[in-house]
């Protein structure tokens, strides 16, 4: 998939971020960690119910709810971890409203195009990869039940 | 020009005494000309969520690594690092960070390769600044860059490369990775990322010491009588003897080198960085699988 064809959201955040310098997008980086939203309340209630991603250094959460075939990502990371607290909300924003056959074509490697390599390191950035990787395998196990 | 040493009590006990700060001394010291403080963390953006007034960041991982080779950035890289950061080659620095000062102690352990004599951690680190309730800002600090001169890095007193561990096989080696690593049950720190190694298990004769071991509940270094007993009693290390440390990239055993040659006085310790991530790859080097040392194999 091209840019021509990535998701609209997803396409502008990385836009943004390679607009940006090097420090510049450790900032922006920031702010999407300050706008991870609270979980709904049926999953701040029910913890069993997230999936824990393993690829990332700190601990996060996440469950992707599919409601009349569009997806919804919901994740949850602590204060302590600002940069894989902002990883969640790229994706949970990039992928609001989109059906689930369009996130299973978002391509693996979005992650490393957001230029994000130089400014956070490239092991840091396979925590959202793992993240996406997760989502997608979710969403096929909801689709296959 | 550096600061007055810490003299409290329980630092007294350790074989270097100044390379230690405690959280009051460094609230009275804040701001003195001739000391810098540097938060080192494991996350990226941390320091800028909030931070100790005035100090500066230095990242283990995009400031300190060469960007293309796997190795430390070079003498010309460091100074104009440090240089940036106001640091003097004769400023005190004092270093912080989160998670026990694991990627502090790593910071300080380049530091050591490139010779910066007065480097500190502060005990207890950022974690403990915090649980005290001691002031935090998300201002900029004003820096106000100096020179550093172009020092080249010496890996030979503090550093083992992986031909540097397969001649020292028969002499202590410590692997301060989780039981599990240890073992081979798997290649990554529980709840890690996986970083690639392909074989699990460790190098023949190596003790297993996880360090966070070397780490009191509220973060700071254990007493010098706590940290024997592990060591010297449990480990059966002696004075004078050869160490090398070891992880899975060099991160957590920079800790431990710093508890070895700076708390405890051993003076041959060296960090193996390569560590897990390249010994559990390298073709045809000795592993051992399980919960037992193993023995050093057949040449």
């Amino acid at each position: 998939m091209d840019a021509m064809t990535l998701p609209a959201k997803l396409a502008e955040t990385r836009e943004d971020f390679l607009a940006l310098g090097v420090k510049d997008r450790l900032q922006l980086l920031l702010e999407f960690s300050n706008e991870l939203p609270a979980l709904p309340e049926r999953y701040a209630e029910h913890p069993d119910l997230l999936e824990r991603v393993e690829e990332c250094q700190s601990p996060v959460f996440m469950f992707v709810e599919v409601d009349d075939g569009i997806v919804h990502l919901y994740a949850t990371a602590p204060a302590e971890s600002p940069t894989t607290r902002g990883f969640a909300p790229i994706l949970a924003q990039g992928l609001e409203g989109l059906t689930v056959q369009e996130v299973l074509d978002i391509p693996a490697d979005y992650p490393q195009s957001l230029g994000l390599a130089e400014a956070v390191s490239p092991l840091r950035v396979r925590g959202m990869t793992g993240m996406l990787a997760r989502t997608k395998r979710q969403l096929r196990e909801r689709i296959a039940a | 020009m550096s600061a007055e040493f810490d003299s409290a009590a329980k630092f007294a006990e350790y074989a270097h005494p100044e390379r230690l700060v405690t959280t009051e001394w460094l609230a009275e010291h804040l701001g003195e000309p001739g000391l810098v403080v540097v938060e080192s963390d494991e996350d990226v953006l941390l320091y800028e969520t909030g931070h100790i007034p005035g100090a500066v960041k230095i990242d283990w991982h995009t400031d300190l690594n060469d960007p293309v080779v796997r190795d430390y950035v070079s003498g010309e890289q460091f100074a104009a690092l440090l240089g940036s950061k106001g640091i003097a080659r004769d400023t005190t620095v004092v270093i912080y960070g989160d998670k026990n000062n694991w990627w502090a102690a790593y910071a300080l352990w380049v530091f050591t390769l490139f010779g910066h004599e007065d480097v500190r951690l502060l005990d207890g680190g950022r974690d403990l600044w915090i649980a005290e309730g001691r002031e935090l800002t998300t201002d900029a600090p004003a820096v106000t860059p100096v020179e550093y001169p172009v020092v080249e890095r010496d890996d030979a007193a503090v550093r083992a490369f992986k031909e540097d561990v397969l001649a020292h096989l028969g002499n202590p080696l410590v692997d301060v990775r989780s039981p599990e690593e240890y073992s081979g049950e798997r290649t990554t720190a529980p709840a890690y990322p996986e970083e690639g190694a392909l074989r699990a298990g460790h190098i023949p004769t190596a003790a297993s010491v996880p360090w966070a071991r070397a780490a009191a509940a509220d973060g700071t270094f254990k007493t010098r009588e706590e940290l024997d007993a592990i060591y010297r009693g449990e480990v059966g290390l002696e004075d004078g003897d050869d160490i090398i440390a070891y992880c899975r990239i060099g991160e957590r055993s920079s800790h431990t080198w710093f508890v070895l040659n700076h708390l405890l006085g051993f003076e041959k310790v060296r960090n193996y960085d390569g560590s897990w991530t390249e010994w559990g790859s390298a073709v045809r080097v000795p592993i051992v699988t399980g919960a037992e040392r193993g023995e050093v194999p057949a040449r």
